[in-house]
């Protein structure tokens, strides 16, 4: 059920996803040295284009690469018709574009 | 040397498409036994109405493929004493094809997909051209050539498990197949066979689990097959192509 | 048990693959929400951040980070095998995947413990 196009799609986030994945485990390591607290992360966050940016773009590729990744399984499992998989995969990406977006702005407005 | 004695507990698959079970038989242990003389052995003195396919067996035509303890194999190149479980056998017919009978399976939609992948040659001259110059060192020619010995014998489609989910796959024999005419500079059908390779059942779905090439009795590799049929089939539809 | 034609390492990594990806998947809103609390509830954000210092939270954040590099590196060998020339040594890759894994959750875990 993987045609060229969402194979292209599912690479190219992936090849995104890999630098800024590396950065994120990298970040965590570094900022979890001396406890976490919502302060500590907003004072570092809060009006920084550069962190808008890359989790931004963070957002954005996961959105398409789980829904795609989540997509192959489910049509693998269950026998559904190709509209509602279509459905599932542009709803699951919806979402997570919805609330990862809204995480961003939560966290650099 | 000694004389090998005791019995093997042998289980046999035994049905047909609208179902069946293992059946239990006892035979006895020889030196340098197959799985092949097992088979044979039960149908000639405990079981006449057994069926199962062979033909060469010398490995060299693959119609022997069975599921033995859970793993494809060829059966005449199969030694006991290397795969068995403590004193028992398992011996089922290759999975991922529907059953006609006992061990014999229906090997009709292996072969409809090896067509809808276009893993047949599309020539491009006749005998009144020169033959194609094709130099043995030319990379294309050592990537068709390393996939190239493929007996169709169906024990990598036995192995894949995207195979056993997804019941349009092509499948690794068909798109390895398709792969070393992609590579075939003679071939006039490139363009339809990379459309053919890269719908919605087709190489994209692989997982790259390598299964097949675990597997593959003639140590063939449909995964490096198919992962050269991404790369083409994704520049192609980069380039407009497809 | 593992069926016998699966028991070999790449399809074990194909395994983790898959269920590290299916497992980030459906943390992911959650980890959202919670970032989402930092808009107007600073303070309920800050409550959350505090149930990090319970062990069991601290030991699933560990796990989290493992998904994340397991997921991570066998995506990059993936990407290697279908985009690079094939080499032989896809074996060693899926072992180098893991090593590096369980190498940034060791770090992760010595920095949270």
């Amino acid at each position: 059920m993987l045609g060229v196009r969402l194979y292209l799609a599912q690479r190219i986030s992936a090849l995104i996803l890999a630098p800024l994945v590396l950065g994120h485990l990298a970040v965590m390591i570094y900022a979890t040295r001396d406890g976490l607290s919502a302060s500590e992360i907003l004072s570092r966050t809060q009006g920084s284009l550069f962190w808008g940016l890359s989790y931004g773009l963070f957002v954005a590729a996961v959105a398409v690469h789980a829904a795609i990744g989540l997509r192959v399984i489910v049509a693998e499992h269950v026998r559904l018709p190709g509209v509602a998989l279509d459905a599932f995969t542009w709803s699951v990406g919806g979402v997570l574009l919805a609330m990862g977006a809204r995480a961003v702005a939560a966290v650099v407005l | 040397m000694q004389n090998p004695s005791g019995n093997l507990d042998v289980s046999v698959w035994r049905g047909n498409g609208a179902g069946g079970g293992y059946s239990a038989y006892l035979v006895p242990v020889r030196e340098n036994q197959t799985i092949l003389d097992v088979v044979t052995w039960i149908q000639h003195r405990l079981e006449t109405t057994l069926s199962y396919r062979f033909a060469c067996r010398v490995g060299m035509c693959g119609s022997c493929a069975m599921m033995v303890n859970g793993k494809p194999r060829w059966t005449c190149r199969t030694h006991v004493q290397r795969v068995i479980d403590g004193n028992s056998l398992k011996i089922a017919p290759l999975r991922n094809l529907p059953v006609i009978k006992d061990l014999v399976c229906d090997m009709a939609e292996f072969f409809a997909k090896w067509r809808k992948a276009e893993g047949h040659f599309h020539p491009t001259s006749t005998r009144h051209e020169v033959i194609a110059p094709i130099p043995p060192d030319d990379p294309r020619r050592i990537a068709a050539s390393a996939a190239i010995e493929c007996i169709n014998c169906a024990v990598c489609y036995a192995a894949c498990d995207v195979v056993a989910l997804n019941l349009d796959y092509l499948g690794p024999a068909a798109l390895n197949r398709a792969w070393t005419l992609i590579n075939d500079q003679r071939d006039g059908a490139r363009a339809a066979r990379l459309a053919a390779v890269s719908g919605d059942s087709g190489c994209f779905n692989c997982h790259s689990q390598q299964s097949c090439a675990v597997f593959c009795p003639n140590e063939l590799n449909p995964t490096e097959s198919i992962a050269g049929l991404k790369r083409a089939a994704a520049a192609a539809a980069l380039g407009g192509e497809i | 048990m593992v069926k016998p034609h699966r028991n070999h390492p790449l399809w074990f990594a194909y395994m983790a693959h898959r269920i590290s990806g299916l497992l980030l998947a459906v943390f992911l809103p959650a980890h959202f929400y919670v970032l989402g609390l930092a808009l107007n509830h600073a303070a309920e954000l800050d409550g959350f951040l505090r149930w990090t210092e319970y062990p069991v939270v601290r030991l699933a954040e560990i796990g989290l980070v493992f998904l994340l590099a397991v997921h991570c590196f066998g995506g990059l060998r993936l990407l290697a095998l279908e985009l690079l020339p094939w080499s032989p040594r896809q074996k060693t890759h899926a072992a180098v995947a893991t090593a590096l894994s369980f190498l940034v959750s060791t770090g992760f875990a010595l920095s949270v413990v």
